[in-house]
């Protein structure tokens, strides 16, 4: 393992906001930055943006950066504004970036007196999608983070799930732990921005994303234990999360082995199907969502890949420390790595599939290498048995196509 | 980003944070190039800011140029490093590389993506351009050049992720070729420093695209006497005044090339079919040369009705401001996109020309849409030959705004076959396939509208208004309230329904 410096080629925090405004009703973020803030969002967002938008930028122009006190005025007013149109907005983030960094606009102040100003219809909360704090999926750790001071205090066992999951996972991996019999199931982010979980000292949290430190440690100052287990990618990755939330909870092993065996003999089938296609064959990875490092554990261990580098943008040792343990013990994982440098790595090594960010995927094509877009994997449900198979397709499409094709 | 990536063998650092690196896939994913766009961002990070970034700049820089040995470089600073303030371009020299090093300062907080393409070009021009002008033999000699070699000029102001760049070259190549005149440098759009050092052997300079080129043109004409044309070749007229203005600043005869004009939009627009087209309402948003150009289309070419005229680009808002009176118009200029929103809803017009976010306004409101300017998308960047400009331009435009109307016919059988399960009002143009019938928000909503009137309708006048065909209907409610309003009665009844449609038939 090592890390690197130089050129980093990775979206900002603030791509987050794509899928968040999605995934959490009655919620809307407010980014405070640049008129390239608003072009990242807006393109990024791409075709959902004028499907009832929840969210938008308030631009720093050139007036702001001549006066605090008027950049606080203008965001005032543009909050009041946004919140005067919209009786659906309960809760607004308003998303730090760059500029908003740098000219230091204190956001946790605004977000207060804002929160103060529009109680109790909408509460203000805030926290920095900047590309400058954060990279891609540490938006959504840092927008979690800021949320959960705000959760509800329950004394009472329970298991709270954390990471944006799609809708149907969540129900799926809902299903099998309450048939396991673990008491107050929930989910972070929550569906609705009015549904916040309860936290308290006997809640145990299992991460459903490898990317959620900032989450995690404010969990645990709220009294929150977490509950180590590998990502549910695969039928593999799956079992071992489900058997860590049974342990937790003494659940029973033959009785889990009755919940989860169909499904995970479905999942093993379906992984089974591409296995043919992919084993042997070498797999790059450039660094982007932090799902890196458990992806190339399940492409290694369930497809019989070989993962010939793993980069990834950090590497959260403590929280991955049971991927970590399954992957072979030569990997070369390397963190943040500088693009120049791994490109000539990458061209080196010739492997048969690179999974990268979409600035680099046509480049790599042209040269001859297959690419998988890795931005795909934190779109596409992933997780849970019944998804075990659409994960080993999506590496297996570009490869597939190449075989297809005869131009 | 645009000119260096339309460009070769010139690199530009850009001293950003990492965020900011998301701009290589606008160009690898939406005009899939096959390429990473020559930008070396500096990708500083809060850690840097204490420390410094000047530092990291100059090392950027620095090992930029030793890894792509570039014939120029661009120096410049996103919106969160001009708030540094670290002068890119002074660190940049204080290397003194063995090349040019051009200082972009481009104000993001100011000024928007088309000035900044233009002051680039124009800063690369004026760095580059050799001050002997390269071989122009004739000036200054006794010799008349024109007798000694054909008559050439530069192509100016095509880019990267320009809207049909590629394909606009293309064609207008072709046309001055057939007008015996030789392209000296094509620019920026594929060209090198070296190319740009000899802007100066043009006889004189083609602007495609004013937006990014107008600058640099005028500093040429200043520095080298090069005139440059003024007229933008998209439509048939357009094109045929092109021709002639280029023929008189080569000294060439026109004659010919006009003569067997090979278009077929005049007579596809004369012919019966086309009919259907007449006064159809058209509304009308883009960068400045296209939604000018698009008008005079609309109105001239294709016998349209142009109802709304604006652009973003408030650099040439007067032309637009011009261009919309000769409509009776008056233009919107805006970049917020809800204002084009607004006027779009208010207008209910028949088809939308304007750029990706009005593809996305028209879709919401259920109006048929063609695009005519950036910024565009993955789609508008197509695989077969697409030009705007030139006669071949004028056919591209003919089948791109015709298509996603409703043939002739088949808007009378709506009319008349109100009610069936296949020619009902939510209905797409049969030769569109199924309407993408989910997600879709309704037109403005009558309740509203009514009651801000102060007007509201029998059940026999609004049953009556349901039968009008539903890209009509809203603007019939308008006219009907406010002529309603105008006279003073509170309730819309069959009468006035038709007695309004006879007012605003006149």
């Amino acid at each position: 393992m090592s890390a690197e410096r130089g050129q980093r080629a990775v979206f900002c925090g603030l791509t987050g906001i794509v899928w968040l405004h999605r995934k959490i009703q009655g919620a809307f973020f407010l980014v405070v930055g640049s008129r390239t803030c608003a072009h990242l969002i807006q393109s990024a967002a791409g075709v959902m943006i004028f499907a009832e938008p929840r969210f938008a930028t308030a631009i720093i122009e050139e007036r702001d950066l001549a006066g605090m006190s008027d950049a606080n005025a203008e965001l005032d007013r543009v909050v009041a504004r946004l919140l005067e149109g919209r009786n659906d907005i309960r809760l607004l983030f308003l998303v730090g970036s760059c500029p908003s960094e740098v000219i230091k606009l204190d956001l946790s102040r605004a977000a207060q007196r804002l929160s103060a100003r529009f109680a109790p219809s909408v509460r203000v909360l805030n926290y920095s999608g900047s590309g400058i704090e954060t990279t891609f999926t540490q938006g959504e750790d840092a927008c979690l983070a800021s949320l959960v001071p705000t959760l509800p205090a329950d004394d009472q066992p329970g298991l709270l799930v954390v990471g944006s999951l799609a809708d149907v996972v969540e129900a799926q991996l809902q299903r099998l732990l309450v048939q396991m019999g673990i008491p107050s199931v929930q989910f972070l982010p929550p569906r609705h921005a009015e549904r916040l979980p309860g936290i308290g000292a006997r809640t145990r949290y299992l991460l459903a994303q490898p990317f959620l430190a900032d989450t995690a440690r404010a969990l645990e100052e709220r009294g929150a234990r977490r509950i180590a287990a590998p990502m549910p990618y695969g039928a593999e990755g799956t079992t071992l999360w489900l058997e860590a939330a049974a342990d937790a909870y003494g659940v029973d092993r033959r009785r889990l082995e009755e919940i989860i065996a169909p499904p995970r003999q479905r999942a093993q089938r379906a992984v089974a199907a591409q296995r043919s296609l992919l084993a042997g064959k070498r797999v790059f990875f450039f660094p982007d969502s932090q799902l890196e490092v458990p992806l190339a554990r399940f492409l290694t261990r369930e497809l019989s890949m070989v993962a010939v580098e793993i980069a990834t943008p950090y590497l959260h040792r403590g929280h991955l420390d049971r991927e970590l343990a399954l992957l072979p013990p030569d990997s070369r994982i390397i963190e943040g790595p500088g693009v120049d440098a791994q490109l000539d790595r990458c061209r080196a090594e010739q492997p048969d599939l690179v999974v990268c960010g979409m600035g680099l995927a046509n480049p790599l094509e042209a040269e001859g290498l297959a690419t998988k877009w890795s931005i795909e994997l934190m779109f596409a449900p992933i997780q849970g048995y019944e998804q075990a198979g659409d994960l080993a397709e999506l590496f297996a499409r570009p490869l597939v196509r190449r075989t297809r094709l005869a131009v | 980003m645009r000119i260096a990536t339309a460009m070769q063998g010139l690199h530009y650092v850009l001293h950003s944070p990492q965020g900011d690196t998301y701009a290589d896939l606008l160009f690898t994913m939406i005009e899939r190039r096959d390429q990473r766009p020559p930008v070396t961002y500096t990708t500083f990070q809060a850690r840097d800011l204490g420390g410094d970034t000047a530092q990291l700049l100059q090392s950027a820089v620095r090992a930029a140029y030793e890894r792509h040995q570039p014939q120029a470089m661009l120096v410049g600073a996103s919106c969160t490093a001009e708030l540094l303030q670290d002068d890119p371009g002074g660190l940049a020299r204080a290397l003194n590389l063995p090349v040019p090093v051009v200082a972009l300062e481009l104000p993001a907080y100011q000024r928007k993506e088309n000035w900044g393409a233009a002051e680039t070009f124009y800063r690369l021009v004026r760095t580059l351009a050799a001050p002997t002008g390269g071989d122009r033999s004739g000036t200054g000699n006794q010799v008349d050049p024109a007798a000694v070699r054909r008559p050439r000029c530069n192509l100016l102001g095509a880019t990267a992720l320009g809207f049909r760049h590629r394909d606009d070259v293309c064609e207008i190549t072709r046309l001055l070729g057939r007008l015996g005149i030789d392209i000296n440098v094509t620019a920026p759009l594929g060209a090198t420093p070296a190319d740009l050092a000899r802007l100066g052997a043009a006889d004189f300079n083609v602007v495609l695209y004013p937006e990014i080129a107008r600058p640099a043109a005028e500093w040429l004409e200043k520095t080298f006497s090069q005139p440059w044309t003024r007229t933008i070749p998209i439509g048939i007229a357009a094109t045929r005044a092109f021709i002639s203005e280029v023929a008189g600043l080569a000294k060439v005869s026109a004659d010919e090339v006009l003569e067997g004009a090979p278009s077929r939009l005049p007579w596809y627009s004369r012919s019966v079919d086309s009919n259907y087209l007449t006064g159809k309402r058209v509304f009308i948003f883009g960068d400045a040369t296209h939604a000018i150009a698009a008008a005079r289309i609309a109105a001239d070419e294709l016998g349209f009705s142009v109802v709304g005229l604006g652009s973003y680009s408030r650099e040439h808002a007067r032309e637009v401001r011009e261009a919309a009176a000769r409509h009776g118009l008056e233009a919107l200029i805006t970049d917020d996109y809800l204002a084009v929103e607004a006027a779009v809803t208010e207008l209910q017009p028949e088809l939308v020309l304007g750029t990706q976010m009005e593809r996305h306004i028209a879709k919401r409101l259920r109006i048929p849409c063609a695009v005519i300017s950036a910024p565009i998308h993955v789609q508008d960047f197509p695989a077969r030959y697409a030009p705007q400009m030139g006669w071949e331009g004028a056919n591209v435009i003919f089948d791109t705004w015709v298509q996603p109307l409703m043939m002739g016919l088949e808007e009378h059988l709506l009319t008349m076959f109100r009610g069936d399960h296949e020619f009902h009002d939510e209905a797409a143009p049969s030769h569109l396939g199924a309407s993408p019938a989910a997600a879709v928000t309704p037109a403005p909503t009558p309740a509203a509208a009514a009651t801000a009137a102060g007007v509201s309708w029998s059940d026999e006048a609004e049953r009556e208004l349901g039968k009008i065909p539903f890209f009509v209907r809203g603007k019939a409610r308008r006219n009907t309230e406010s002529y309603a309003a105008q006279r003073q009665l509170s309730l819309v009844t069959l009468e006035t329904l038709y007695d309004a449609k006879a007012h605003f038939a006149r």
